[in-house]
């Protein structure tokens, strides 16, 4: 399994209830089914990522994020999962509000912006980033809401969202001592458990 | 657009056979049928542990045939046969298939046509009310009667969903799968109101005769013929007309003025025609009604969610985008009880401009999202066995 999916799926706990949103091929739901007894729930808006999970016995609701989540129930999963997609939504606050309705809990996953590659990029170019972990220009990127580690985390704190965990990794997805010490400006991607208001 | 991996082959020629159940039958309305008659054809074969058997549940105005033909030549194959066959998404290698003609129907199940207990001349439009639920319980009686006990797999469209909907609930422990394709948990009021139109249209032909034609030798074709026209305007989309039809002239001048015909036109009446000749006038006011009745919630509170709760299934829900009939939504609305419930569910949304018809059209993308479903159905079923 690709190793950010293995570090999503050591925080579900065995009895949870899962939603992965833009769960594509649906590997993190058949991973946590045949190790782990989950039985959950993807949601994808690609025809073939839909085909894909079928094939597995993956459990998949073909559905656009930006559609909302208005029909789903208040805390019908103990887990709503997104795996660096935050950045390609038109209303990420909302949606995150949303995750934190339908699930008691939430994992978020997104590339830094802050990363120092994108700040020389843009310090020596005068041009938007194009680096190994945001590899789109800016006319075709789906990447539409980038953000920096602090912006996510302020939003957090204006929302009141609990930050239970947080890991940030290289873009290797493995953890280093830098990205640990300066996860702002070394850090490429971010894992974030978040809770509802405290 | 690439052709579906599942387009595969035909079952070839098919002979319909009957079941007679003997025993006193009671309806959902509270009448009691003597027994009735229902028949059916079979695709495939069972398998030593019958594990394999899939059921087709037919829409309003469907039948048992729904594969192959009847003999060597025949201008059309069964209503499904772009679905059922050797290599297609409802394989018929790997499953035992059974269609049927359901109860009220009027091409050889006991219904409006058939001859009354009494011997007093045929039901006509006495035959009782018969609903979804019925419909279901009959279907398993068949199928004890094949030596099925769990289907793999119960699969319909339209109405026939709301019958694989309806299985999941009612027999809980005899179906694996249910298959509910462009189906909505109960009618709307616009439903409602064009399914009364064109029973409106029926029984206002003089020929109806209050549904006794037929022991006067006539046939109300006039509004037989208009029901199917507005129920067809509604199984297709404005888009897909406008393709297929736009303005085209088939006939005179639209300078003239009166004697012009469109092709949509033409094209309506044909279908009105031919169905006026095929189909029995009480039988779609029944099954009409049948849809309009149909609502399983209403036994819970109008609440779906605990309808479904008995139900063990894994559900597979497809929609389809140009369907307003039972839109997308209809099936979200499936969906989101089925989610409520903690159910098995998947929903897959097939892009498609020809409406609610599309069910019964080789799309590559619905016949491959059905295919690759069944196929891992089958799987499991084959990994059970080991």
């Amino acid at each position: 399994m690709r190793p950010d999916l293995q570090i999503i799926a050591d925080l579900i706990s065995p009895s949870a209830r899962v939603l992965d949103l833009g769960c594509g091929e649906g590997d993190l739901l058949a991973w946590l089914r045949h190790d782990k007894g989950v039985n959950g729930y993807g949601m994808d808006v690609d025809p073939a990522n839909i085909t894909t999970c079928l094939d597995k016995g993956v459990n998949v609701i073909e559905h656009d994020l930006d559609d909302g989540l208005a029909d789903f129930a208040d805390d019908a999963f103990d887990m709503v999962v997104m795996t660096e997609t935050l950045q390609s939504v038109r209303f990420p606050d909302v949606l995150l509000g949303e995750m934190l309705r339908i699930g008691k809990e939430c994992i978020v996953t997104f590339p830094n912006f802050g990363h120092w590659r994108c700040r020389l990029y843009l310090g020596l170019h005068g041009r938007m980033p194009v680096v190994k972990h945001l590899p789109n220009t800016w006319f075709n990127t789906p990447n539409i809401r980038l953000c920096t580690f602090d912006d996510f985390e302020q939003l957090c704190r204006q929302q009141r969202y609990q930050i239970i965990e947080r890991f940030v990794v290289g873009s290797d997805y493995l953890s280093h001592p830098l990205a640990n010490a300066m996860p702002n400006l070394f850090g490429t991607i971010a894992f974030y458990r978040l809770g509802r208001p405290a | 657009m690439t052709e579906s991996a599942f387009a595969g082959g035909n079952v070839g020629v098919v002979t319909p056979a009957r079941f007679t159940h003997l025993e006193p039958f009671v309806l959902k309305c509270g009448a009691t049928l003597p027994g009735f008659e229902l028949i059916y054809e079979t695709y495939g074969e069972l398998n030593s542990t019958a594990t394999n058997a899939v059921l087709i549940c037919h829409a309003l105005s469907g039948h048992h045939h729904a594969a192959g033909v009847h003999q060597e030549g025949d201008e059309k194959p069964g209503w499904w046969n772009t679905c059922i066959g050797p290599g297609k998404p409802i394989d018929t290698n790997r499953f035992f298939v059974i269609a049927l003609n359901n109860i009220g129907g009027c091409h050889g199940s006991t219904g409006p046509c058939s001859p009354k207990p009494d011997d007093s001349g045929m039901y006509g439009p006495d035959f009782p009310v018969v609903s979804v639920e019925d419909w279901v319980h009959s279907q398993a009686r068949l199928a004890d009667h094949l030596g099925v006990r769990t289907f793999a797999a119960v699969i319909g469209g339209s109405l026939g969903g709301m019958q694989a909907l309806q299985w999941a609930m009612d027999y809980p422990d005899r179906v694996r799968n249910a298959i509910v394709i462009a189906a909505a948990p109960k009618l709307t009021a616009q439903n409602i109101a064009f399914n009364e139109i064109a029973r409106h249209a029926i029984t206002s032909d003089h020929q109806f005769a209050g549904g006794h034609y037929r022991e006067s030798g006539i046939n109300p074709d006039v509004g037989l013929a208009l029901a199917r026209m507005i129920g067809h305007v509604t199984y297709l989309s404005a888009s897909g007309m406008g393709k297929r039809f736009g303005r085209q002239i088939k006939s005179g001048d639209p300078r003239a003025g009166a004697d012009v015909e469109f092709q949509v036109q033409s094209y309506l009446r044909y279908q009105g025609q031919t169905f006026s000749r095929q189909f029995d006038a009480n039988t779609y006011v029944l099954m009409t009604r049948a849809l309009d009745l149909y609502d399983p919630a209403a036994d819970f509170g109008d609440d779906l969610v605990a309808a479904v709760a008995r139900a063990k299934a894994d559900f597979l829900l497809i929609s389809f985008t140009s369907d307003w009939r039972f839109p997308v939504e209809r099936s979200e609305e499936i969906v989101h009880a089925l989610l409520r419930g903690r159910k098995n569910v998947s929903h897959a949304i097939i892009d498609s401009e020809h409406g609610h018809d599309s069910f019964l059209l080789p799309l590559p993308r619905y016949l491959d999202v059905l295919g690759t479903y069944l196929r891992r159905v089958h799987a499991e079923i084959e990994a059970d066995a080991t």
